[in-house]
C-alpha cells in the first residue's frame, strides 16, 4: 500500500525529470554533430562547432554576457539592498504594502512587457531623451537604445524584484537583539549597520548575487530587443543560429559552452562567497 | 523609534529620500508607458500632444493578441495545474518518504531554475525535430510544466514546514490508510500553500517568453511571443496599451492577494518577532 502510494507520488515527477534530461542531452549530442546546411539532419561526430567558437563575434558575445552579468549583479545589489531593508523594517503597514507591490509586481510581468517599457524610456524619441533635450542638458539624443548601457539599465531594473525578495528574506531573519546589543555597547547607527546588520544579511546577499548572475546570463528578450543585434550575447546568438538559421549543432555548442561558462563563473563566485560568509559568521 | 534616538538628522532625511528615489526608478517605466499608451500619434514622442484611447481598442482587437491570449490561457491552465498535481506529490514524497535517487531526482527537477530558458527551449526544439513531431500544445505545455514545477515544489515545501506532522500520525494511529491520511489530512492542510504555488506557477507560465519562442509556431504562439513579434513589425503605442493592461491587472491581482493571503508571509520576508 505504502509503496504503491509512493510510486504514484513520485512517478509523474520521474517523467518530467526525464523530459528535462532528454532535452539537455539533445543539446549536448547536437553540439558534437556536423551541420549540414539547409537540412535539419546532422552529420557525424565532430569538434568543429567548438573550435568555431573562437571567432571574434562569439568572443565578443561571451565577453558581453559576462560583463553584463557582473555589472547587473553589482548594481542590483546596490539598488536592491536599501529597498529590501525598507521593505522589512518599515513599520507603517500601508507603506510596507506599497513598497512590496511596487518592488515585486515587475517580477510577474515577464521579460517582454518589462523590456518594452524600457524601449519607450530609452528610445531616441523616448522619455529620457525628450526630457534631457527639453532641459537643454544634451543637444542631440543620447544613444541609449542599441547600446550596452541601455541593456544594462534595463537588466538592472528587471533583476531588482528577485534580488529585493532574496535580500528581504535575509534581512527578515536577522535577530534584532544583536543590533540592540551593539547599540547598548555604544555603537552608533551606522556602525551597528556596518558591523552587525550587513554581515548578518550575508546569506541573503549571496543568494541574491547568485540568482542575479544566473538570471542575467539567461536573459534573452532584453539584450535582443534593446541591444537590437548590436550587443550580441550568448542568448541572442543561440536564438539567431538555432531558430532563424536552424543551425542546431552550432546553436547547441554555443549553449553548451554557455552552460560550462556559467557553471565555472558560479563556482568561482562560490569560492569568493565562502570567504564573504566567513565574514558574516560570528 | 525609541531604541535609536541617536540617528542623525541627515540620515533620517537621506534614508527615506533614497527609498523614494529608488522606488521612482522602479516605477519610471510604468509611468512612462502609461503616458505613451494614451498618446494619439502613432510615433512615440514626449510629452504627447493629444490623447486617445484608440491604442487600447487596437490592443484588444488585434487578432494575433487575441490568439496569443487564448494560447497563453491554454498553456497556463494546463501546465500550472499539471505542475501542481505532480509537484505536490513529489514534495510530500520528498518530505515524508525515503526512496533511491531522491536527491538526484530533486536536483533535476529544480535545475530549470538555473538552466537558461533558451537552452531548454533549444533542446526541446531539437528533440521534436528529430522525432519528426510538430510543435503543438503538448510540447508547449510540457515545456511550461518543466519550467514552473520548481516554483510549486518550493511553495509546497514551505507549507510542509508549517504542517504539524503529529496530525498525520494521529490519523494513521486511528487506523486511516496512508492514502486516506494524504487526502483527508495532508492535502487539505496544505491547501493555502497549494493555491499560492498554483498561482505563482500560473503567473510565471503566462508571462514566460524565451522558451516559448522556441517551442511555439504561429498557431500556438503565446501572448508574450505575439507581443515580441509585434514590436519587430510596428512601432505604434498598441503594445504600450497592452502593457498597461498587463501591468495594472497584475498589480491589482497582487494587491488582492496581499490583502487576503498576506504576501509577506508567503514570500517569507516577515520578521518573526
Amino acid at each position: 500500500m505504502r509503496s504503491r502510494l509512493k510510486f504514484f507520488l513520485v512517478f509523474p515527477s520521474v517523467l518530467v525529470a526525464l523530459g528535462v534530461c532528454v532535452a539537455l542531452l539533445s543539446v549536448f549530442q547536437f553540439s558534437l554533430r556536423a551541420y549540414i546546411p539547409g537540412s535539419l539532419e546532422v552529420g557525424g561526430f565532430t569538434l568543429a562547432n567548438f573550435t568555431g567558437l573562437s571567432k571574434p563575434i562569439y568572443q565578443t558575445a561571451f565577453w558581453n554576457t559576462l560583463a553584463l552579468s557582473v555589472e547587473t549583479t553589482l548594481w542590483t545589489l546596490l539598488v536592491g539592498y536599501p529597498l529590501a531593508y525598507a521593505l522589512v523594517r518599515v513599520r507603517d503597514r500601508l507603506l510596507k504594502s506599497f513598497i512590496l507591490i511596487v518592488s515585486i509586481t515587475p517580477l510577474f510581468l515577464g521579460e517582454i512587457v518589462r523590456t518594452y517599457t524600457w524601449i519607450i524610456v530609452l528610445g531616441s524619441n523616448g522619455f529620457a531623451n525628450s526630457l534631457l533635450l527639453k532641459m537643454g542638458l544634451v543637444d542631440t539624443p543620447l544613444p541609449l537604445m542599441f547600446t550596452k548601457l541601455g541593456v544594462l539599465i534595463a537588466l538592472v531594473h528587471i533583476t531588482i524584484p528577485v534580488v529585493v525578495l532574496m535580500l528581504a528574506t535575509g534581512i527578515a531573519h536577522i535577530d534584532r537583539d544583536y543590533e540592540k546589543a551593539a547599540q547598548s555597547l555604544g555603537a552608533g547607527p551606522i556602525q551597528t549597520f556596518l558591523t552587525v546588520t550587513l554581515p548578518l544579511s550575508m546569506p541573503g546577499i549571496i543568494a541574491a548575487m547568485t540568482t542575479s548572475f544566473a538570471w542575467t546570463f539567461s536573459a534573452f528578450a532584453t539584450p535582443q530587443m534593446i541591444g537590437g543585434g548590436r550587443v550580441p550575447t550568448i542568448s541572442t546568438l543561440v536564438y539567431q543560429l538555432g531558430l532563424a538559421s536552424t543551425n542546431f549543432p552550432f546553436a547547441a555548442s554555443l549553449s553548451v559552452a554557455g552552460l560550462l561558462f556559467t557553471t565555472a563563473a558560479l563556482a568561482m563566485m562560490g569560492v569568493g562567497t565562502r570567504r564573504l560568509k566567513k565574514l558574516g559568521a560570528h | 523609534m525609541k531604541h535609536r534616538p541617536s540617528l542623525p538628522l541627515a540620515l533620517r532625511i537621506a534614508g527615506p529620500a533614497l527609498i523614494v528615489l529608488l522606488l521612482g526608478f522602479v516605477l519610471l517605466p510604468v509611468i512612462v508607458v502609461t503616458i505613451a499608451s494614451f498618446n494619439e500619434k502613432a510615433l512615440l514622442s514626449f510629452p504627447p500632444q493629444s490623447w486617445s484611447l484608440k491604442w487600447f481598442e487596437r490592443a484588444l482587437t488585434y487578432p494575433d493578441f487575441r490568439g496569443g491570449f487564448r494560447a497563453s490561457i491554454i498553456a497556463t491552465l494546463w501546465s500550472s495545474t499539471i505542475a501542481l498535481v505532480i509537484g505536490t506529490g513529489m514534495a510530500i514524497a520528498i518530505k515524508r518518504f525515503e526512496f533511491p535517487g531522491k536527491n538526484t531526482l530533486e536536483a533535476i527537477l529544480l535545475s530549470p531554475l538555473v538552466i537558461p530558458h533558451f537552452t531548454l527551449g533549444l533542446g526541446l526544439l531539437i528533440l521534436v525535430s528529430q522525432l519528426g513531431a510538430g510543435r503543438g500544445y503538448g510540447l508547449l505545455i510540457a515545456c511550461h510544466v518543466m519550467l514552473v514545477l520548481p516554483f510549486v515544489l518550493r511553495s509546497v515545501y514551505v507549507s510542509m514546514e508549517n504542517l504539524d506532522e503529529r496530525l498525520e500520525q494521529v490519523a494513521s494511529s486511528l487506523g486511516a490508510s496512508p492514502v486516506r491520511v494524504l487526502f483527508t489530512i495532508t492535502v487539505p492542510l496544505l491547501s493555502p500553500g497549494l493555491f499560492g504555488g498554483w498561482l505563482f506557477a500560473a503567473i510565471m507560465s503566462f508571462s514566460e517568453f524565451t522558451a516559448s519562442l522556441f517551442v511555439t509556431t504561429q498557431a500556438t504562439q503565446t501572448l508574450p511571443v505575439a507581443m515580441y513579434n509585434y514590436v519587430r513589425e510596428y512601432a505604434d503605442p498598441t503594445l504600450a496599451a497592452l502593457s498597461v493592461l498587463y501591468i495594472f491587472t497584475t498589480a491589482v491581482a497582487l494587491i488582492i492577494a496581499n490583502f487576503f493571503l498576506g504576501l509577506g508571509r508567503i514570500l517569507n520576508i516577515e520578521e518573526s518577532h
